[in-house]
């Protein structure tokens, strides 16, 4: 079996043969030798199986009542009470801001299922984080609709603004479903848009300010563009579950 | 044809203040369909959806009546989903519905139930949608509240539980089978078909499975009879259709339309076109997914069989319109980029084709690309085609394949330029 060490040997040299032909820059590298994260730690087989946490005699987690009364009540409602990973890991995320190792061990306490299973659908799934992320989410679509609409310089321009608060998770997103009006932003999630770069700095003092964001330009308030829909004049919905 | 109103079935009064609340829906006539499709005998209610020959419209286009009567007989339980993860690029239909009028969909999914003999059902919906979400709790509440959901409804014996499940982002749980196993509470990966869900579904029980549109439109259709409602559009494609348009128009939004008419009338006459100045380079017919379109082909008739006999697909009726100041690397390049993305991971021909096809447009862009290269993405493309789990790669085969074949001379001119820009840049070091 080769080593990272082997691996790094391996990779310098195809670089120095690449750079003798002449054809090819050095490709950029992990530590471990490849281009691609991840595959550097060995499985370690001396480690016992993992098991659901407070069965067997494994240590029992604290779990927030609110949380676990939240994540029952999900189990309820399904035939199989796995049927409930995705809402109880969304509650879960909410209470600790992200799917971290606890808030795992948690959920697979409540719901009687291993760490590893519940890590196995968190990583599957954009909305749920694995890492560490800011406290409020703007999602930026930056799918075809959008991006023809300007949505790329949209999103540089909200990740500028918010440089470096730890407060935001500014992330590009594939289509959110909003293509009227591109190009948009998920906030917490609520939908506003259309938005142009001079809203951003509005955008994020009304987050920071705890403030509902760009009233006027949220979704909730906007009609069906068809004409023919509405037989007379309706005034704007209101902003309901937006505000 | 502009003359007379097109007919709103869905669409009606939709913008009513209150509409989502069970109490204007009732006094609009909610729910009476219902009423008169609980009179009926199952039989019968399936028989009217097959004479409406109204198709899914969540982008198979599949006949509903006929995938409903697929359902085994007998009383195992079984199963009724209702695929609300729009997450194909460039559709918001479903979300104006279940926002607007969510009491629409429930009536829907209580009368399929009885049509097929289910007895719980699900909406998926997507994590992203909110606000749609909360709307449906609470009209779900109140229905259960007035006893339409729940046991012995109406007194008619059936007996119907509705859970609404929210996902958490991945556009391949719009899939039936990724969202099956999704819901199931793993990792949404497509399952191996046969079996169809029909047969073997979710909890490995039967289990049907529509679009929020299609069950929103089952109201009207037991309403107004299924006869009536196949006068609506053209032979093969029944009724009215919600379009979502988007890109470079005046008017994005969507609209109500009897299938069959102009495509131009849609994206110039409702839509209202491109700025003033440009034109219509390509169009999306149906999402993302399906195969660009030219401006010639606007005169096509929009339904499912005549876009189908242009080499593309209805889908689900997301029209997205690119004008002429756009280059088509651009689009190529954001279409494959969002597949590879999307991609599970379990089918290789997927997994490697959409990030090689990604490698690759981001080489001609580099200038690192041969004419030749252009064969080898589109033999890329073929190989990817029917040879999946699902269909997710060839989502992004169909589109990326018609792009490379309809602009050829663009991709190979961008491949020149920036291959001189590329030398320039080499010899000036």
């Amino acid at each position: 079996m080769s080593t990272p060490e082997d691996l790094i040997h391996v990779a310098e040299e195809l670089e120095v043969r690449s750079a003798e032909a002449g054809v090819r820059l050095p490709v950029t590298r992990f530590a471990h030798g490849s281009r691609v994260p991840g595959w550097d730690r060995a499985a370690d087989l001396e480690k016992d199986p993992a098991e659901i946490p407070g069965v067997g005699g494994s240590p029992s987690p604290e779990v927030p009542a609110d949380l676990r009364a939240e994540i029952e009540a999900h189990m309820a409602k399904y035939p199989d009470r796995r049927s409930a990973a995705l809402p109880a890991l969304a509650a879960a995320q909410r209470v600790h801001g992200w799917c971290s190792p606890q808030a795992l061990e948690q959920v697979a306490c409540v719901m009687q299922v291993t760490p590893a299973y519940l890590d196995s659908v968190a990583t599957f799934y954009d909305m749920l984080d694995t890492t560490p992320v800011g406290r409020h989410s703007v999602y930026v679509c930056t799918n075809i609709s959008c991006s023809l609409c300007g949505a790329d310089e949209l999103y540089e321009a909200v990740r500028a603004a918010a440089g470096d608060d730890a407060e935001f998770n500014v992330r590009a997103f594939e289509c959110l479903g909003a293509c009227d009006i591109a190009p948009m932003a998920s906030v917490d999630g609520v939908y506003v848009g259309p938005l142009s770069i001079d809203d951003v700095p509005q955008l994020l003092e009304d987050v920071r300010a705890g403030r509902p964001v760009l009233p006027e330009k949220q979704l909730a308030r906007r009609l069906v563009a068809d004409p023919h829909a509405n037989s007379q004049e309706f005034p704007l919905h209101p902003a309901e579950g937006g505000a | 044809m502009a003359a007379a109103a097109p007919p709103i079935l869905l669409f009606t009064d939709i913008d009513e203040p209150g509409l989502n609340t069970l109490e204007v829906y009732e006094r609009r006539g909610g729910y009476q369909s219902l009423r008169k499709a609980l009179k009926m005998t199952p039989e019968e209610v399936l028989e009217q959806l097959k004479a409406s020959g109204i198709r899914g419209r969540g982008g198979a286009g599949f006949a509903m009546g006929t995938k409903v009567s697929f359902l085994p007989k007998g009383t195992m339980d079984k199963y009724l989903v209702c695929n609300a993860d729009e997450s194909e690029p460039g559709t918001f239909k479903d979300r104006e519905l279940m926002q607007k009028t969510p009491h629409t969909l429930i009536e829907g999914i209580i009368i399929a139930a009885y049509a097929a003999g289910t007895n719980r059902s699900f909406i998926y919906i997507r994590g992203e949608y909110v606000l749609q979400a909360d709307m449906l709790d609470a009209a779900l509440q109140e229905a259960r509240d007035a006893g339409y959901i729940g046991e012995n409804i109406l007194d008619s014996g059936l007996s119907l539980s509705l859970v609404v499940h929210r996902g958490a982002g991945a556009y391949i749980c719009g899939e039936e089978t990724g969202l099956l196993d999704s819901l199931e509470g793993k990792r949404g990966n497509p399952r191996l078909k046969p079996p169809f869900p029909a047969v073997q579904g979710l909890y490995q029980g039967p289990t049907l499975i529509n679009n929020v549109e299609t069950l929103s439109t089952v109201p009207t259709i037991i309403g107004m009879g299924g006869e009536e409602y196949a006068k609506l559009g053209v032979e093969t494609s029944t009724g009215t259709k919600l379009v979502s348009v988007s890109g470079h128009v005046q008017r994005p939004g969507n609209y109500e339309i009897e299938l069959g008419i102009p495509s131009r009338e849609i994206i110039y006459g409702l839509a209202g076109g491109p700025q003033v100045g440009r034109k219509v380079k390509c169009w999306f017919p149906g999402g993302s997914s399906s195969p660009v379109l030219k401006e010639d082909d606007l005169d096509i008739p929009y339904d499912f069989n005549s876009l189908a006999g242009a080499g593309s697909m209805l889908g689900s009726g997301a029209i997205i319109v690119i004008d002429d100041a756009t280059p088509i690397l651009d689009v190529a390049m954001k279409v494959a980029k969002f597949y590879r993305h999307e991609s599970c991971g379990k089918c290789t021909p997927c997994r490697e084709g959409t990030n090689w096809t990604v490698k690759m447009l981001e080489r001609i862009d580099l200038g690192e690309a041969t004419p030749m290269d252009l064969e080898i993405m589109a033999s890329v493309q073929e190989h990817i085609i029917g040879n999946c789990l699902c269909v997710l790669g060839d989502a992004m085969a169909m589109p990326i394949g018609s792009m490379i074949a309809k602009f050829k001379d663009e991709f190979e001119e961008h491949i020149e330029a920036a291959r001189m820009r590329r030398n320039l840049n080499v010899g000036g070091i």
